[in-house]
């Protein structure tokens, strides 16, 4: 072949309606690219977030094997009524995610809105029943650093008669409150995001934007929602439930 | 050597020390470490000589001028492979070596003689069982195995001996330790060489390595009238500690005569070799290695005891080898007005408490 | 069979009408740009700057350390100075240097696609990139930062009142950049190549770009959560690093590390890219070995994700753990050796001629194995007890980031120089410059080996004056260093007006690249190319006259 590298005629990919489809951006070759490429990255990028929480995890995963019984105490502190409703909840969104992006690909606006909006609803929920949490952790002097103290592990509460700890170990549950604010923290902070983002996204569908097959920003936020809930799968158990037998 | 002119030689020796391109070896292990180092320069000259070689000569005979025609070559695998199993093999010497030698330098003989190094901004503090206290100098006899057990009372620090090729990390609350023979008198560069703020640069000392009579002499003319274990035992008493540790039939917590280097049988059914690190964390964090058999009622003392005042305790404990010494603590803080309202215990046979097994 | 003897005639090359820098005119037309061939010209002009910012805070410690007293700067301002150094090089100048730069510029390029797969993040991440920069200049006019560039713990979080925060946040928001700058790459490689572009006939160039993305993808968010640990650390006192509360002050090590050392790889590999481009077109052949070259790059990439604890040899790790660390670091040394030697086997048969970029190759070579093989020293975990903390680190490290990426950085920008601005640098002047620039460098840094073996500590404001010889030698060596730096700045910035006109392919090297017009159009190919042929096929290029080379537009 001569004409070394550069060939006149234009690669033969896509198809031929999608090459003039108003959301395909320029420097694309064809809608099929452009839908991969968004996915793609969206992939890479909750790997990075991955990599994230895994300096979190590693964290509490040390500490918890140092100072065993104070996490053990700690975790006794939480409400587990509230985390597995939260987790419920989380579970009934990854739901309605999944129904609002199979709407936006069979086309039905009204659908996607309602399940974009029962999302949105859901989401708001986590944030209020995890709020009310922090305010009950603050209340009992269990934020580190602001309002931390020991006292409430030293003699022991009704349903963990057990949980009697001596200072030095008490001291010790302000490493596990740490690590739970910071991981649950960081976890909400992913959830205001993407709170906010499908408030973002709802406006936009309203305007009649995502369901004329241009579904590749609902399916990414998808993924980005189902990525905060599978956090929280493994949060839930690990700062919740793990200790629950003792 | 002979047929070098002595002038010259001297001269070089003069180069050589003074005006430094070679540390001086002062220790039994620098001969060890600059073989290595003298190995892996003579590695580095081998690859970096192939390598300049091969660029030089092909940059000579292949200029343009020379060979105005390319020849493609694809690559070759024999060669490939030779230039990967080569260094391969070269890397993984320098790896035994270097883990053989990192073994030596970190595991003290079991003779050697223990001084404590307290480091905090900007100073180094010696202490000597003996009860000489130094600040950024130390004192040591040649010939004799001197291992330091470190700690750092605020930031990381690092105790650096350059004329000995070691250096260890001096981490704030954790001890760790290091070791060397020093094999030549002379006065030599103590350095902080971990950055530790504003006056790191100014961590510095000097390590007195003297001939066995100097150094009695030293030891005897600087002391404080105090060792390390005597201050222990008067921190002992003030602390309260015997009011429990009082080796009495009816004591809430364990005789520590002897504990030191023994097994102990924790809790949650781990044995542990009591050793200086696991004393000093029993003193700050007593519940998180409960002995099986006691109660956990021991306060901590975090925050009470300054590091130097953890070394004396340690101390204490570990030259705790009778009973005898335990009453005369007692004994001693019964006439102190510090002590708060314990009763002495009785003197009793000396008996292991449950959970010690003598080694 | 007949080869391109000289260049092509310069004085009738002209400059296109349309090219991407005349496209639009105005500063909005730059800021609000989403082309990537004028974001990496954003990201030269920034980092640039930084470069020398950085560069005068070098000058200031080398004429401190010129005696062994703190007479020019107290000890507390050396340590500033040598902190805003260490962070301006690393992260503001070395880590985004040459992804940000020549791969924003040529990756789209060189795989055939149009733009980078995200163009709005593209921005995006010039504008962290800047925002963090801007927190970090701020920062030191305000009082700056004593922590040294690794943030050691707790002496960062609780024993220093300066500006700590600011500093990591500083370092946090340009953090993302990188992120941001990996993952588009990442997709761009993956998802826009042109057809035909297989992934053994990318240039070599793309391969070591593909492995940093994923250094950058993984690495960076590690020491995103550390810097956060260390603010609220200092800020609230949440304890994870505080012995008194039962915190580790070596997990942030751990963590600072699982970023910096493959972060340090992030600093060589897209300079081995570079050389890898550099030596095919000035030897007129394939680089020997691409298969091994180009997974040398992903081993690279792979193990160095396990090696970091190679940096707490003396910190009190496990003996055992200390063990795997080294032997890991040894075998990443293994795949940086098989680079080496097959460019210089690309050498044999060549037909070689030495202009600028190729004499900084030669120097990179050098340079870099030595450095390189300072740094099987230090992996030697018995010598490390004696080196590490010692400027024979600092030796090691400027050898391999200066000596290696900044000269491969160089090589690749000379390179590409007529690509990006149309015209040529002059020619003479680059050689002088580089040879000054390994001159310079040598006498800067090889007495710096000497030293760290006699132990003259690191991040030391005053020394013994034993030390004082060599230190002078070092300083000296500085001062020429600054001219070989100087002179590119001034002759890159002349030619920018009056330099010859370059034409499309001045080197007649093989890419795609080459075969648009220089500078390219905004939308790079008006065609899509399709690719029939490996890559450094010199041998086609060889049968073509210099004026036959194919250009488009
Ligand atoms: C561009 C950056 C870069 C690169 C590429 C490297 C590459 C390497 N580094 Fe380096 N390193 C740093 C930047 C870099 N380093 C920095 C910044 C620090 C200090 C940070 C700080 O504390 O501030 C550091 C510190 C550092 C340490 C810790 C020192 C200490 O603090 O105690 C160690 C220890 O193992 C090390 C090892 C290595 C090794 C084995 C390689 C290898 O990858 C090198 C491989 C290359 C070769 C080996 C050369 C080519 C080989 C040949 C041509 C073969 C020769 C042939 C024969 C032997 C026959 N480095
Ligand atoms: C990419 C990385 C990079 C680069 C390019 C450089 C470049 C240079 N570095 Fe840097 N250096 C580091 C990364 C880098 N360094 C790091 C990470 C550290 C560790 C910091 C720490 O410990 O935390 C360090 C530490 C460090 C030290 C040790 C400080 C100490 O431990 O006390 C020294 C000492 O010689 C030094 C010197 C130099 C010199 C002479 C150059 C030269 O190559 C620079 C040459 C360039 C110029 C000289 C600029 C051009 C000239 C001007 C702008 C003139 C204007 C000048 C005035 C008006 C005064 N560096
Ligand atoms: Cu202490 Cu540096
Ligand atoms: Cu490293």
């Amino acid at each position: 072949m001569d004409s070394h590298t550069l060939a006149a005629q234009t690669a033969d990919t896509g198809h031929v309606e999608d090459e003039h489809a108003p959301f395909l951006r320029h420097h694309f070759e064809s809608v099929p690219q452009q839908r991969e490429a968004a996915t793609f990255g969206m992939w890479l990028f909750l790997t990075t977030e991955i990599m994230f929480f895994g300096g979190l995890f590693c964290s509490y995963l040390i500490f918890r094997n140092w100072y065993y019984p104070a996490f053990v105490a700690g975790s006794h502190t939480l409400h587990i009524w509230a985390g597995t409703l939260n987790t419920t909840v989380l579970i009934v969104s990854s739901f309605t995610m999944a129904m609002a992006v199979h709407a936006a690909e069979t086309r039905v606006r009204r659908a996607l809105m309602g399940w974009m909006i029962a999302t949105l609803i859901l989401g708001c929920g986590f944030l209020c029943v995890k709020a009310y949490e922090w305010h009950d952790e603050w209340v009992d002097h269990h934020v580190p650093g602001l309002n931390f103290g020991p006292e409430s592990f030293l003699h022991g509460t009704k349903a963990y008669p057990d949980d009697k700890l001596p200072l030095d170990v008490a001291e010790k549950t302000q490493l596990y409150f740490s690590l739970y604010f910071l991981m649950t923290g960081m976890h909400a902070l992913h959830m205001i995001i993407g709170v906010s983002l499908l408030t973002i996204l709802l406006i936009q569908v309203r305007g009649g934007k995502y369901v004329n097959g241009h579904v590749a920003p609902i399916e990414n936020f998808g993924l980005y929602w189902h990525f905060v809930d599978i956090v929280w799968i493994f949060l839930f158990p690990l700062l919740y439930l793990i200790s629950r037998h003792q | 050597m002979h047929s070098i002119s002595p002038v010259l030689w001297q001269f070089l020796i003069k180069w050589l020390t003074n005006f430094a391109i070679f540390p001086p070896e002062a220790s039994t292990i620098a001969p060890y470490a600059d073989a290595l180092y003298f190995f892996l320069i003579l590695i580095s000259l081998v690859g970096l000589i192939a390598v300049v070689a091969m660029v030089v000569t092909f940059a000579i005979r292949y200029r343009q001028e020379k060979n105005p025609v390319p020849t493609p070559i694809e690559g070759s695998t024999l060669l490939e492979a030779t230039w990967t199993i080569i260094p391969l093999i070269l890397f993984m010497v320098c790896f035994v070596w270097g883990a053989l030698l990192y073994f030596r330098i970190y595991s003290p003989p079991p003779n050697a003689m223990n001084i404590y190094v307290v480091g905090k901004q900007w100073m180094w503090k010696a202490e000597h069982p003996g009860g000489q206290h130094e600040i950024n100098a130390l004192h040591i006899p040649v010939g004799r195995p001197i291992q330091l057990t470190l700690i750092s009372q605020d930031v990381f620090h690092s105790f650096s001996v350059p004329a000995f090729r070691v250096k260890r990390e001096v981490i704030p609350g954790r001890y760790t330790t290091v070791w060397f023979e020093a094999t030549t008198p002379g006065v030599y560069h103590l350095f902080c060489t971990q950055y530790c703020g504003t006056l790191h640069s100014d961590m510095i000392g000097w390590i007195y390595a003297m001939s066995p009579q100097d150094y009695q002499a030293w030891e005897a003319g600087s002391t404080s009238g105090n060792s390390l274990a005597q201050s222990g035992e008067r921190l002992f008493a003030a602390l309260g500690c015997n009011s429990c540790h009082n080796s009495g039939p009816n004591a809430h917590g364990p005789n520590l005569a002897n504990v030191f280097g023994s097994h102990l049988q924790l809790k949650n059914g781990q044995f542990v070799t009591v050793d200086d690190a696991f004393l000093r964390d029993t003193i700050l964090n007593p519940t998180l290695h409960e002995v099986a058999g006691y109660a956990p009622i021991m306060p901590t003392y975090q925050g009470q005891v300054s590091e130097e005042g953890l070394i004396d305790l340690v101390e204490y404990i570990k030259r705790l080898d009778s009973q005898y010494r335990i009453e005369q603590t007692i004994e001693n803080s019964a006439a102190q007005p510090v002590q708060t309202g314990t009763a002495p215990a009785e003197t009793s046979a000396p008996a292991l408490a449950p959970g010690t097994v003598k080694q | 069979m007949s080869t391109i003897l000289s260049l092509p005639d310069q004085s009738t090359a002209s400059l296109p009408k349309v090219s991407y820098l005349n496209k639009e005119y105005g500063l909005k037309s730059w800021l609000l740009t989403q082309d990537h061939k004028r974001i990496a010209i954003l990201y030269l002009i920034a980092i640039t700057f930084f470069f020398f910012v950085g560069g005068a805070m070098a000058a200031l410690i080398r004429l401190e350390l010129l005696t062994p007293q703190t007479d020019l700067l107290a000890a507390d301002t050396y340590n500033k100075v040598f902190s805003a150094h260490g962070i301006i090089m690393v992260f503001f100048f070395l880590v985004p240097v040459a992804p940000a730069v020549l791969g924003n510029f040529l990756i789209p390029l060189m795989i055939g696609a149009r733009d980078v797969a995200f163009p709005k993040i593209n921005l995006l991440s010039w504008y962290l990139f800047v925002s963090g920069g801007c927190i970090e200049l701020t920062m030191m006019v305000f009082g700056g930062v004593d922590t040294g560039w690794t943030f050691t713990t707790p002496l960062s979080t609780h024993y220093l009142n300066t500006n700590v925060v600011a500093a990591a946040m500083g370092i946090f928001v340009a953090g993302f950049s990188s992120i941001l700058t990996g993952l588009n790459f990442l997709v761009t490689i993956h998802r826009m190549r042109a057809p035909g572009m297989t992934w053994f006939r990318l240039p070599l160039f793309i391969w070591s770009y593909y492995a940093t993305s994923f250094i950058f993808v993984l690495a960076t968010p590690v020491i995103a959560i550390a810097l956060v640990l260390v603010v609220l650390e200092r800020i609230i006192g949440i304890g994870v690093f505080d012995p008194a509360k039962g915190g580790d002050p070596l997990l942030f090590q751990h963590l600072f590390w699982f970023y910096s050392h493959p972060a340090v790889y992030v600093m060589i590999l897209p300079g081995m890219g570079v050389i890898s481009e550099v030596v095919a077109c000035f030897c007129r052949k394939r680089v020997f070995g691409y298969t091994a070259v180009a997974f040398s790059s992903v081993a690279i990439g792979v193990f160095s994700f396990f090696v970091w604890a190679h940096h707490m040899f003396i910190m009190g790790i496990s003996s055992y753990s200390a063990l795997v660390f080294s032997l890991m670091t040894m075998l990443v040394a293994v795949p940086s050796a098989i680079k080496i030697f097959n460019w210089s086997a690309t050498m044999y048969k060549g037909s070689i001629t030495f202009d600028t970029p190729m004499l900084y190759t030669l120097g990179f070579i050098g340079l870099f194995t030595i450095g390189g093989l300072t740094g099987v020293f230090l992996a030697s975990m018995g010598m490390d007890i004696h080196l590490t903390e010692t400027y024979f680190v600092v030796a090691h490290f400027h050898f391999v980031m200066v000596g290696g990426m900044v000269t491969a950085f160089m090589a690749g920008l000379h390179f590409w120089w007529p690509k990006i601005t149309g015209r040529m640098y002059p020619e003479s002047m680059g050689r002088i410059a580089a040879v000054i620039l390994f001159t310079g460098f040598n006498l800067t840094f090889f007495p710096q080996f000497i030293l760290g073996y006699l132990g003259m500590p690191r991040r030391y404001a005053a020394y013994p004056p034993e030390f004082q010889v060599l230190n002078v030698f070092s300083s000296a060596g500085a001062t020429v260093l600054a001219v070989g730096y100087l002179l590119p700045l001034l002759y890159l910035t002349w030619s920018l007006k009056y330099g010859k006109i370059a034409g499309a392919n001045p080197w007649q090297a093989a890419g795609l690249e080459w075969e648009i017009q220089s500078p390219p159009l905004t939308e790079n190919f008006p065609v899509t190319p399709i690719v029939t042929h490996e890559a450094y096929d010199y041998e086609w290029l060889a049968s073509k006259k210099g004026s036959e080379v194919p250009t488009v537009g």
